[in-house]
């Protein structure tokens, strides 16, 4: 009853944004309703509802977690909207405003589903509402952008699906009743048959993999996260990497049922190794802070996968740092935003010196910097604390060590991007030319919140919040 | 009917090469559509008769038969252009790939277990080798259109492998998945549109603003 409502409330809220013929009261939609929905999310995360009656949709400590990180970071990117969207009047934003929501109401499917075919369906469906929201500018810029996204998300959920189908095959060859219930296929893991359990895993790693950007699979990235506007790059950095994250920690909880257990978390901690990799090479010397931040979001979720590799305490550890990953990336995009606005430019040889001209959202930018690269006392140092000591304590120094290193390496080149942007001498203005107007604290509102949370968390873990971190890590580590 | 199934699949695979070696983008699209309608008789013959099945055979004929490929017919109008020039790899060594493509995909399946029903049939290898030649028109050619071309092959083999499943799928996941994919051509043909207006052309390798310097 209530999953329904958190499904059924957004897509109205989308068809009411659809109706509205005024350009310019639109907007105002999209907080109300995503004040509905945390409304709602309040009410199920205190009052869990029982699983459907066929087990297809279940709220679990998992699906809990990456609900109400992508509704905070909804939320926030609705209050500032109405204002980015005041700036934008020239444009219409029905499609906008209806993808958005309706992107909610997936992305809560995606949450709750324990059905790997209704979470395919799913997460299929985020991706095609994100298309338009990439081409939001209209331009050949993004036009370019949004065609690589879209051919290489779509190319890789068809493989995931594939390795669904493969998944569901390998029960029928093992002679079990054919399912796609998450439930029953980690109680029957070990009896599937071990040559299509085998393929299936690897298509569905290559395919959610390229869903979630890990490299090699990552060139969409930076150009949807460099062309799309600010609100759409953070729901994509953070609510579409957040499902797809989920979509694997679906595949892990099956796979850590089998025999290849080890096997499975080898190859996820080669590739999250590979994507920190990738991301400290790329990172270095980026001319465009907005493509800098989309290499950021390829490091996140080489961190994310290498922690799931590492299994234990790490798992602890992925999940703070699925939710920090998100909140930080809000502050980023947002703030990078209004910076891009007042100077016309993501492009570092034209911005330096934010902090002068729009002193907010430079500080802000700054600050989610400090954040997102892992200092204290934000709460990603936090996460990725653990999960670097428990690559230790598990004896896996090498990874541990490459971590730092990479750590180190993406600190450096991030900063060399962003304290030229944030605290550089501002550029000449021409005679006459008047300076762009200050940030107002009523548009900077969401990001400070948003900060807020992080620095809170990075000091002061509450209580429900460990439980279910735990809950969600037990659950993920096959029940020990 | 097992026989008449496998000689259909093998028509598919015949279908593929076809795809591989013409320049022709309308030649190209009318073949694509000839394997949807092929594969969309399959469950017909492998399944015993239920209106699931019916519906399945109705809504693939339609939309991979007619709908998808009218889309990409316009879209070729529109843009006038009639043929792949250029691609970033030869007809002739993209043949030779889809051969060597099609091979692997008949070792590989060797490889894999069946259930006992499905035993001695294609299905498997025709899906796999049909996977890989779209991914090899997608890789290899300038024009969207030809990578979307390439996404219909691959989601055909896609299909290919879901028949043996079809009987074991809830309905609702079934349909939910085809209706995602026809949106995602759907979606690709709108942004075609929009490519052919913004560059008057349909040739991706123009799409080259975005790199790293």
């Amino acid at each position: 009853m209530q999953l329904s409502l958190m499904l059924i409330m957004p897509a109205v809220g989308a068809l009411i944004a659809w109706i509205l013929p005024d350009n310019r009261r639109r907007p105002l939609v999209l907080p109300v309703f995503a004040v509905i929905h945390l409304l709602l999310l309040g009410w199920v995360l205190v009052d869990t509802p029982p699983p459907s009656p066929h087990g297809w949709f279940l709220l679990d400590p998992i699906g809990k977690l990456v609900l109400s990180s992508f509704s905070i970071l909804f939320a926030a990117c609705a209050w500032y909207s109405v204002n980015y969207l005041r700036y934008r009047e020239e444009r219409s934003n029905r499609i906008l405003c209806s993808a958005l929501l309706l992107c909610l109401s997936a992305m809560c499917l995606v949450s709750i589903s324990q059905n790997l075919g209704v979470l395919w369906v799913a997460l299929e469906t985020t991706s095609i509402l994100m298309a338009p929201l990439v081409y939001f500018n209209h331009n050949a810029r993004s036009l370019e952008a949004t065609w690589k996204y879209f051919l290489i998300c779509s190319v890789g959920i068809a493989v995931a699906l594939l390795g669904i189908f493969f998944l569901a095959y390998s029960t029928i060859v093992a002679r079990q009743d054919a399912t796609l219930l998450l439930s029953s296929l980690i109680d029957d893991a070990p009896r599937l048959n071990p040559q299509w359990r085998h393929t299936a895993f690897i298509f569905l790693l290559v395919g959610f993999g390229s869903k979630m950007g890990l490299a090699p699979m990552h060139t969409w990235k930076p150009d949807a996260y460099g062309e799309a506007p600010g609100i759409v790059g953070a729901l994509l950095a953070g609510g579409l990497v957040n499902c797809a994250f989920l979509s694997l920690m679906r595949v892990y909880q099956i796979a850590v049922a089998t025999q290849e257990a080890a096997t499975f978390q080898n190859a996820l901690i080669v590739m999250g190794l590979l994507s920190m990799a990738f991301a400290a090479v790329f990172m270095a010397r980026q001319n465009d802070f907005k493509r800098m931040l989309a290499y950021s979001s390829v490091e996140h979720v080489g961190i994310l996968t290498l922690a799931l590799g590492l299994g234990k305490g790490a798992l602890f550890g992925a999940l703070f740092h699925m939710v920090n990953n998100c909140l930080t990336k809000g502050v980023l995009f947002l703030s990078a935003g209004n910076i891009h606005r007042a100077f016309g430019s993501k492009n570092t040889a034209t911005v330096r010196g934010a902090i002068r001209w729009v002193p907010w959202s430079g500080a802000l930018f700054l600050t989610g910097f400090l954040a997102i690269t892992g200092s204290p006392p934000f709460a990603p140092f936090v996460s990725e604390f653990t999960i670097v000591s428990s690559a230790f304590t598990t004896g896996n120094y090498w990874a541990g060590s490459l971590f730092l290193v990479f750590l180190a390496v993406i600190f450096i080149g991030m900063a060399l991007t962003v304290l030229p942007v944030v605290l550089g001498a501002p550029p000449e203005l021409e005679a006459g030319a008047a300076r762009p107007p200050r940030d107002g604290l009523v548009a900077i509102m969401p990001l400070l919140l948003l900060m807020g949370i992080m620095l809170i968390l990075g000091i002061w873990l509450p209580p429900p919040l460990r439980e279910l971190l735990m809950a969600g890590a037990r659950l993920l580590g096959g029940g020990q | 009917m097992d026989s008449l199934a496998d000689q259909l699949l093998v028509l598919s695979l015949l279908i593929n090469f076809i795809v591989l070696g013409t320049s022709r983008l309308g030649f190209a699209v009318r073949a694509v559509a000839i394997q949807g309608v092929v594969l969309g008789l399959l469950p017909a013959l492998i399944h015993p008769f239920s209106w699931h099945i019916v519906l399945i055979v109705i809504l693939m004929i339609c939309a991979k038969g007619v709908l998808i490929p009218w889309l990409i017919t316009n879209a070729i109008r529109k843009a006038e252009i009639k043929r792949e020039v250029e691609p970033f790899i030869g007809y002739i060594p993209t043949l030779v790939l889809g051969a060597i493509c099609t091979a692997l995909a008949f070792v590989f399946a060797k490889r894999l277990p069946m259930a006992a029903e499905h035993q001695g049939l294609l299905f498997v290898p025709a899906s796999i080798a049909t996977l890989m030649t779209g991914f090899l028109v997608l890789t290899t050619r300038r024009k969207a259109i030809s990578q979307v071309i390439g996404y219909l092959l691959m989601e055909n083999g896609i299909f290919i492998f879901g028949l043996l499943l079809a009987g074991a799928m809830p309905v609702m996941v079934e349909a939910g998945a085809v209706l995602d994919l026809l949106v995602a051509i759907f979606v690709m043909g709108i942004i075609m549109n929009h490519i052919s207006r913004e560059f008057s052309s349909l040739d991706t390798s123009r799409l080259t603003m975005l790199k790293e310097e």
